[in-house]
């Protein structure tokens, strides 16, 4: 590895010949494919639009998808153990509507926010047992989990319910300057969540084992791996975030909507996989998740800059793209294997 | 007497059909006129009838879902190549000068169903030749397919005036709505092709073990791409009756979560995720039971909405009657008191 990497005096002396003989290592591969993307789409953009190059394009998309970003570092986890969770954007729409109608009765804020994320991690939770335990296959389980969290809320009410609760509009319209731009403070929850994911996933024997699990259950079960409280633990977390994403959606929206964040989850997975996070499991970075968010974003930024493209060329374009990252990894698999 | 009784409580429609008598019945309780069907202008009408009719599409599709699954595979761009489906045949009536001409709602529905065929190729391409994922290789469509379907409509709702194309889901012949009939013979016909010939079976082999079954000889990925190709035809005819249903393409509302509904039938028909053994009598249960469901619960004075909490319950049971695992946690000591009666009678 030391031989590959370049030293600075390489750097220094022959910069083309170093870029050239450096190589990163093969897990970072899929990520630089994105981030590569994400820069050509940036750069793209910027040649063709007055304004689209200044460095407040990309905080707005940030902005304007801080939950994503927390539904797809949540999604991460499950698709990294090889499973996929269809629930989460329902489970956003009942986090937007609890959180509503329990600030409209009056709860505290602080209180509301551990309901909801509370209620998120249990559903969660639930979903983790009745799949590692009974054996039923995450797609139908999380699908039945949609639409219960869908079905919920309309139990809670049948219409959309603003909401007005102090802490929640100020954070709303709290703004951060950074020189002359600025970001809010979901953006801030957002990479915390995002940071925090990365360490858990890189640096703790439970991120490992997701890995590994991911990798080949069997095998991580006969290692002597903690594959139950793994598989079960990643839904959990997948609940919270979805929860969490929820919190971020009310305020970024200050409301509570039964039909919101209807197809959410297609679009948390799409960053996923544009992400570089292989959908059997077992490779992926969260990091490349949050820059799928940004690409998902950065679609939408053309279209809003350029005027004349109607909205459904996002969609398209998603699947487009979807479409090229799995052929990618369909190659990059047949290889190794 | 005994024996056929346990017989009849181990097949495996059990269950569904008793679900769905039961909430037939139920429905009787507030309605009791619920059964009844009359004759107006040789049209038969009544609660079962708008029943049948209003499952058409989702039946259509969850014939096609049930040999997709059966091969171990899934098809979620079902509901956007209904949506693009039914987006062809009206833009194309729209934009000819006779619009309300038979030959051209003949045309439009060609294409439309043509173009679904095509849609399934793809699909199929995708799983069987690239070796795909099903389920991320129908997530292509299922996100590319709504923006499709909104560039043929120009994003608008177009609305077409054709009374031949309005009788795909309005019409009757011979007194029952066409849209059952439709419905019905595909099921026959599917029904035939897999029961009456190997292909059935060779569809099972292929879900239980593609790669043994490849090696004894069947031509799996002929198979697999086959299925791809049926469920896509079925979700086209099913897109022309929604969009004839109102005589409008709605590119973003037509078919709606219909492929979450056509995989609950499936499902509650008794057909596994797993792959391998499929029932098409258990997925026309599947899908009237659905149906019925959506109309009990307004019935009973529920909002409508609440709907999906009722599905997610279904979902649980049904999935859980059909794990292994939970069956054995459950019925530790039923099955087997059962079938110690049964031994001794």
């Amino acid at each position: 590895m030391s031989a590959q990497a370049p030293t600075i005096k390489d750097l220094g002396s022959s910069l083309p010949d170093a870029i050239r003989r450096f190589t990163p290592p093969p897990r970072f591969y899929p990520v630089l494919a994105t981030i590569a993307l994400f820069i050509g789409m940036f750069g793209a953009g910027s040649i063709r639009y007055e304004g689209f190059s200044s460095p407040q394009t990309i905080l707005s998309v940030l902005v304007d998808n801080s939950f994503l970003i927390v539904l797809a570092v949540g999604m991460t986890f499950v698709i990294l153990t090889g499973g996929i969770d269809l629930s989460v954007g329902s489970v956003v729409a009942l986090s937007t509507m609890i959180a509503a109608s329990t600030l409209r009765s009056g709860w505290s804020a602080p209180l509301v926010i551990v309901t909801v994320l509370l209620t998120g991690s249990v559903l969660g939770l639930l979903m983790g047992l009745v799949i590692h335990y009974f054996e039923i296959q995450p797609f139908i389980v999380t699908l039945a989990g949609m639409f219960l969290a869908r079905g919920l809320c309309y139990v809670i009410s049948l219409e959309s319910i603003p909401i007005k609760n102090g802490t929640f509009t100020s954070f709303a319209s709290g703004t951060i300057e950074i020189g002359d731009y600025f970001i809010t403070p979901s953006v801030v929850v957002a990479l915390v969540v995002l940071v925090i994911a990365a360490v858990v996933l890189h640096m703790t024997r439970f991120g490992r084992t997701v890995y590994a699990v991911g990798g080949s259950e069997q095998s991580a079960l006969l290692m002597g791996l903690a594959v139950a409280g793994t598989k079960v633990g990643v839904y959990v977390i997948s609940g919270f975030c979805s929860a969490l994403a929820g919190l971020l959606f009310s305020i970024y929206t200050l409301s509570g909507y039964n039909l919101g964040a209807v197809g959410m989850e297609l679009d948390a997975i799409a960053a996923v996989v544009i992400g570089g996070t292989l959908l059997t499991g077992g490779s992926g970075l969260v990091l490349g998740s949050a820059v799928g968010v940004l690409v998902l974003g950065l679609i939408q930024s053309f279209i809003s800059f350029d005027g004349t493209l109607s909205s459904w060329w996002t969609k398209i374009t998603i699947g487009v793209l979807l479409l090229a990252f799995v052929l990618i990894q369909r190659l990059f698999t047949r290889r190794t294997t | 007497m005994r024996d056929l009784g346990l017989r009849f409580v181990r097949h495996n429609l059990f269950w569904p059909t008793l679900a769905l008598v039961l909430l037939l019945l139920l429905n009787l309780t507030k309605t009791p006129d619920f059964f009844s069907l009359r004759v107006q202008d040789g049209h038969l009408y009544g609660s079962l009838i708008d029943i049948l009719r209003n499952s058409a599409p989702t039946l259509l599709i969850a014939l096609g879902m049930t040999l997709v699954i059966a091969t171990r595979g899934i098809d979620l761009s079902v509901g956007a190549v209904a949506a693009i489906s039914g987006a062809v045949a009206c833009t194309y009536m729209a934009g000819s000068p006779d619009e309300s001409t038979a030959g051209r709602a003949i045309i439009a529905m060609t294409m439309a169903v043509g173009v679904a065929v095509l849609l399934g190729v793809w699909n199929g391409f995708l799983v069987s030749v690239l070796g795909i994922q099903p389920i991320i290789a129908t997530l292509v469509l299922m996100t590319a397919g709504r923006g499709l379907a909104m560039l043929i409509t120009d994003g608008q709702i177009t609305t077409v005036n054709n009374s031949l194309f309005g009788k795909v889901s309005t019409g009757f012949v011979v007194g029952l709505p066409i849209a059952i009939l439709i419905a019905l013979a595909v099921f026959a016909i599917t029904a035939v092709l897999t029961r009456r010939t190997a292909l059935g079976m060779l569809i099972e082999a292929v879900g239980i073990n593609p790669e043994a079954s490849r090696l004894a000889g069947v031509r799996a990925r002929t198979i697999t791409w086959t299925v791809y190709v049926f469920v896509a035809f079925c979700s086209g005819i099913a897109g022309l009756m929604i969009a004839s249903n109102t005589s409008a393409a709605d590119a973003n509302a037509a078919g709606l979560f219909i492929e979450l509904d056509a995989i609950l039938a499936v499902v509650i028909g008794g057909t596994s995720l797993a792959g391998g053994r499929f029932s098409l009598t258990g997925t026309l249960i599947g899908a009237m039971f659905i149906q019925t469901l959506a109309t009990t619960i307004p019935t009973m004075g529920i909002p409508a909405e609440t709907n999906y909490l009722f599905k997610a319950v279904v979902v649980i049971v049904v999935c859980l009657l059909q794990s292994p695992k939970a069956r054995a946690a459950l019925s530790v000591r039923r099955p087997s008191s059962l079938l110690a009666k049964g031994a001794t009678s």
